[in-house]
């Protein structure tokens, strides 16, 4: 069974600060894997160089068998196979949230409008948020608005969803709500890659865990690696509560 | 010496007048619907890749914005007009106006458009948006609502840059004006009338805008309404402006 | 000499000269206006109701209605009433009419953006609003207001072309002037257009330095 997503000595710098300095691991369909690592480890860059967000320098990164580094793809092609949320959700403030989520099923998936709200309406059922179709994206909650955000890359049908630090930015009680989906897309078969600093998340529902220390890959290994660190940085960075 | 103000000599002409309103009116509408239009288009383009588009646009907005708008209209009138190229004054003073108030347009949208988070478009792109759709429904649709109210001041600022066209014998109301006040030698009277049409006309565009406003923007009606249900002050009330430091003239 | 077509450099010269009565008259304008301004300005903020409201139609009258129209009512409203006087006059009086409405509306955006809590803590040292607004609250607001304010000053410039239809000779009378006498209408008013680009491009480029560098300041407060 060929990878979901492929990265092979991927090399990445922001002008003279190299922040990628060889990174290469494998995603499976239908692994959930979690990235952790310190600030600056190059963590979200490796996540957005995945969907074309940034260019890499070096090397090679394939999902589902799209080469994302050669420049002649077709990006419509790559992001539909991508789902991707951030860690400010990115909502658009002028439209509903059941707007948000069709706006991409009508204009690049060319559905009709009573389609996409039904598919709208699924996806927001699946998160839990049905009844705030209709409302707009200032009057929710954080935890709230990232569900939506969420609901909004599902609707896609992406292949694979990455997410970048999704809860770093909310109240601790609103976080909980996010990562119950987060379990339940897992849960459901959804090929997933999350940037993340919540550890016992990571080692409760991640089949690998990927440990990245200044531009590399350290140490990868299952929810339990957590308890018995290899390398003294993956040591020291558990010990910081990082 | 002594002088009566006498308006009735003024009576008879109520229908000219009128007529020189709705004719400013109609000049000023099409001249700013136009005009942002080209507004727009050239927002973007200032923005745009193709690096000399950006200076040519950047060019023209600093020249519009830094000349009066009296000797733009001369200078496309007579301009043209010496080149062999004759059009109508109503015509030429609507281009005129056109070329104005895009320039003015384009810097209102484009500080619209660099308002919108980074984040937003990227979001966009990840969704498989093309450029197109992006700039349309991510980009502009926010913007337009939040430049809005300096959309709305510009409009009424080229409502009385129309009164320059009288300038080149266009049909507005101030060449109406000076028809009519060397017909009656009411010079004083006929201004001060027209004054008061042109008063008028500004508290018509405004209400209108306003109304428009409140349709387009079901965004902020929704909020609006919803606060008033929760017993919350309503948010978007009334904002103190510090008035634009940029003129149609 | 001739530069080019009929055009010579004593044309030149004649525009040349027209540029100096268009600083006169857009000085005039500013200084005159900005005192009558001023005073327009703390009208709109007195405490008493029926001047700020006197104030506020005011500013609404004069801010809807052409500065053309302005100038004719001046204009005609002077002569009618037996004062002949020399159009430099009339344009002023108009303008000043005019700045004041907008200068006032200006500053009296700077003074309320200024926080409320500076204005309870003058109460409350016991100094009065007169005090309050003259120590406290214009000093700082004099900062916010300089943008804006040399940016209306590159308006007053351009609209003190208005003053030609009146018949005083500031810049664009000069050049219809000359275009009566050689129909060169093209070449003119570029070179009008470039002496008024020549004396507002760079205030503008100082209102918009300004405002960059207090909004670097505000963020960093």
């Amino acid at each position: 069974m060929s990878p979901i997503v492929k990265l092979d000595q991927v090399y990445k710098s922001f002008g003279s600060n190299p922040v990628l300095k060889g990174v290469s691991f494998e995603v499976a369909k239908g692994e959930m894997i979690a990235i952790i690592g310190a600030s600056g480890s190059g963590k979200s860059t490796a996540l957005r160089c995945i969907d074309r967000l940034e260019h890499i320098d070096r090397g090679s990164i394939e999902v589902c068998g799209i080469r994302v580094d050669d420049p002649a793809i077709d990006l419509k092609q790559l992001r539909l196979e991508v789902g991707i949320v951030f860690q400010s959700y990115n909502l658009f403030p002028h439209l509903t949230v059941e707007e948000n989520i069709m706006l991409a099923l009508r204009h690049v998936k060319k559905q009709s409008r009573s389609e996409a709200r039904e598919t709208a309406r699924r996806v927001l059922a699946q998160v839990g948020l049905e009844e705030k179709a209709a409302a707009y994206p200032e009057q929710l909650s954080g935890g709230q608005q990232q569900r939506v955000a969420i609901a909004r890359s599902l609707a896609m049908s992406p292949k694979v969803m990455l997410f970048d630090e999704v809860t770093s930015a909310l109240d601790p009680q609103l976080t909980g709500e996010v990562l119950r989906v987060m379990e339940d897309l897992a849960a459901g078969g959804m090929t997933m890659l999350l940037v993340t600093h919540e550890m016992a998340f990571a080692k409760r529902v991640a089949d690998r865990i990927i440990y990245m220390h200044q531009g590399k890959v350290w140490e990868i290994g299952p929810g339990s690696m957590l308890d018995d660190p290899q390398t003294p940085e993956l040591r020291a960075f558990l010990d910081n509560g990082l | 010496m002594k002088y009566h103000l006498d308006f009735s000599a003024l009576l008879p002409y109520w229908p000219v007048f009128l007529t020189g309103a709705w004719l400013t009116l109609k000049m000023t509408i099409v001249a700013v619907v136009c005009g942002v239009c080209v507004g727009t288009g050239v927002a973007f383009a200032k923005r745009g890749r193709n690096k000399l588009l950006a200076r040519a646009c950047a060019a023209y907005i600093e020249i519009v914005r830094n000349t009066p708008f009296l000797v733009q209209i001369f200078l496309l009138y007579f301009g043209l007009a010496s080149f062999g190229v004759r059009m109508p004054t109503f015509a030429a003073a609507v281009l005129a106006m056109i070329i104005n108030i895009a320039a003015y347009a384009a810097e209102i949208i484009r500080a619209g458009l660099e308002s919108v988070p980074r984040g937003q478009i990227e979001a966009a792109e990840c969704l498989g948006l093309s450029r197109w759709r992006i700039g349309w429904h991510v980009m502009l649709q926010p913007s337009i609502e939040k430049v809005y109210p300096a959309l709305t001041g510009q409009f009424l600022l080229m409502m009385q840059a129309s009164a320059m066209a009288s300038q080149i014998s266009a049909e507005e109301l101030t060449a109406i004006a000076n028809t009519v006040q060397s017909d009656t030698f009411r010079s004083l009277e006929t201004y001060i009338v027209v004054a008061a049409l042109y008063l008028a006309l500004s508290l018509l565009i405004k209400l209108i805008t306003g109304l428009l406003g409140k349709v387009l923007f079901k965004r902020r009606r929704v909020l609006r309404q919803a606060a008033a249900r929760a017993g919350k002050p309503a948010p978007f009330a009334s904002q103190a402006s510090v008035a634009s430091h940029g003129g149609a003239a | 000499m001739t530069l080019y077509g009929s055009f010579t450099t004593t044309h030149l010269l004649y525009l040349v000269m027209a540029i100096g009565w268009t600083l006169v008259l857009s000085g005039l304008a500013f200084v005159l206006g900005s005192i009558a301004g001023f005073g327009v300005m703390l009208a709109r903020i007195s405490p008493r109701p029926w001047l700020r409201w006197l104030a506020m139609l005011y500013i609404e009258g004069i801010q809807g209605i052409p500065l053309l129209i302005l100038l004719f009512i001046v204009y005609f409203g002077l002569s009618v009433y037996g004062f002949t006087l020399p159009s430099l006059v009339a344009a002023g009086l108009a303008m000043m009419v005019y700045v004041s409405a907008y200068l006032g509306d200006i500053w009296r955006g700077c003074i309320e953006a200024m926080p409320k809590p500076q204005w309870e803590a003058s109460e409350c040292l016991a100094m009065s609003r007169w005090q309050t607004l003259r120590l406290v609250i214009v000093p700082q607001a004099l900062r916010l207001s300089l943008p804006p304010t040399v940016g209306f000053l590159v308006q007053i410039i351009k609209m003190t072309s208005l003053a030609s239809v009146i018949g005083f000779v500031e810049l664009t009378r000069a050049g219809q002037v000359i275009n009566n006498t050689i129909f060169q209408p093209f070449l003119i008013f570029s070179l009008v257009g470039a002496f008024y680009f020549a004396l507002c491009y760079p205030l503008s480029r100082w209102s918009e330095t300004m405002e960059k560098k207090l909004n670097v300041a505000n963020r960093q407060a």
